[in-house]
């Protein structure tokens, strides 16, 4: 299925949670945060919350700054 | 712990705190991050882009450091609330540094946006330290709807200008009973010295040592410079006078 990354269209596997999206784009689990749709997905809730098709991702990690 | 600060439910030995933005690359920020002796530091949260990690949160973790996430770039109470979630997900901590800004010229909190932000997120747990204008009407209410900390500015983010209302500071320290953390402007060792002897409870800075020419070199003049301060304000100074007052017996 396809779904907006970061403002970027990527193909994902159908019915995949957030843990199998994040392996499927190659992204490390620790250290970053998902919004699905404009709503952040609880670190606990990444095995099991499956990420909607045409769904608009936010993946977002630390970077220096402040 | 001698003389701890205190935020929360934390305890630093440390008064100064660091960010990391504005280092030319990773090592010259992390032997500057150990020379400032900094125990907490700053992080932003932004996209995640095709690598992955950028490194920043193991420099942290090396060095035993507490990363403090913030909401920098946020000009809305709900795009720094979202910012402030996403990053307790990530990071797995509830404090943030809450930063709403009014404009990119400034980069000056905006009040209104922020006691919004501040209100939501100290109803949703977190431990909430707002960087504010060095503004005591302000910094009262953000205390009195429970953040954990206030950190007014001495000026504008990055300006380096120092402390430009010392008196504001020296008014929201006289009526806080949260720690108040100089936030911003600081310039050089003088400044943080200045801050912690107008009462702060501790000194944030990135700038001036990310960006000086020996940013190690700055960092350990800042370790100094707050210690410095931090035992003046305790040592209780001599008044100022207008005329001479000899320190020698006259005969």
């Amino acid at each position: 299925m396809l779904i907006n990354v970061n403002g970027t269209e990527r193909d994902v596997p159908d019915g995949a949670t957030v843990t199998e999206m994040l392996a499927a784009l190659g992204v490390p689990a620790r250290g970053v945060a998902v919004a699905v749709d404009g709503t952040v997905v609880a670190r606990t809730d990444h095995d099991h919350r499956v990420v909607p098709d045409g769904a608009d991702v936010e993946v977002l990690t630390a970077v220096q700054g402040g | 712990m001698d003389d701890p600060l205190v935020i929360g439910d934390q305890q630093y030995s440390s008064r100064l705190i660091t960010g990391t933005g504005g280092a030319s690359n990773l090592a010259v920020l992390e032997r500057a991050l150990k020379a400032s002796g900094t125990e907490l530091t700053t992080v932003s949260i932004r996209r995640v882009d095709a690598q992955g990690g950028t490194g920043v949160l193991e420099v942290l973790e090396r060095l035993g450091i507490d990363p403090l996430p913030n909401t920098a770039g946020c000009r809305t109470a709900a795009e720094a609330v979202l910012t402030a979630r996403m990053a307790r997900e990530a990071l797995g901590t509830s404090w943030v540094k809450l930063e709403v800004v009014a404009d990119d010229r400034t980069l000056l909190p905006d009040p209104v946006e922020l006691l919004e932000a501040a209100t939501t997120l100290v109803d949703d747990g977190f431990t909430v330290l707002p960087y504010t204008n060095d503004d005591p009407v302000l910094a009262l209410r953000l205390e009195q709807l429970g953040c954990a900390a206030v950190m007014p500015l001495g000026s504008p983010i990055g300006t380096a200008l120092g402390i430009r209302n010392p008196h504001n500071i020296e008014l929201i320290v006289a009526r806080a009973s949260v720690p108040v953390i100089l936030d911003a402007g600081i310039g050089t060792a003088s400044d943080a010295a200045l801050a912690m002897e107008l009462g702060c409870s501790a000194v944030l800075l990135a700038t001036s040592v990310t960006r000086a020419t020996d940013p190690e070199a700055m960092a350990t003049a800042m370790r100094h410079a707050v210690l410095a301060g931090r035992l003046a304000h305790g040592a209780g100074r001599v008044p100022q006078r207008f005329w001479a007052q000899a320190s020698s017996p006259p005969r």
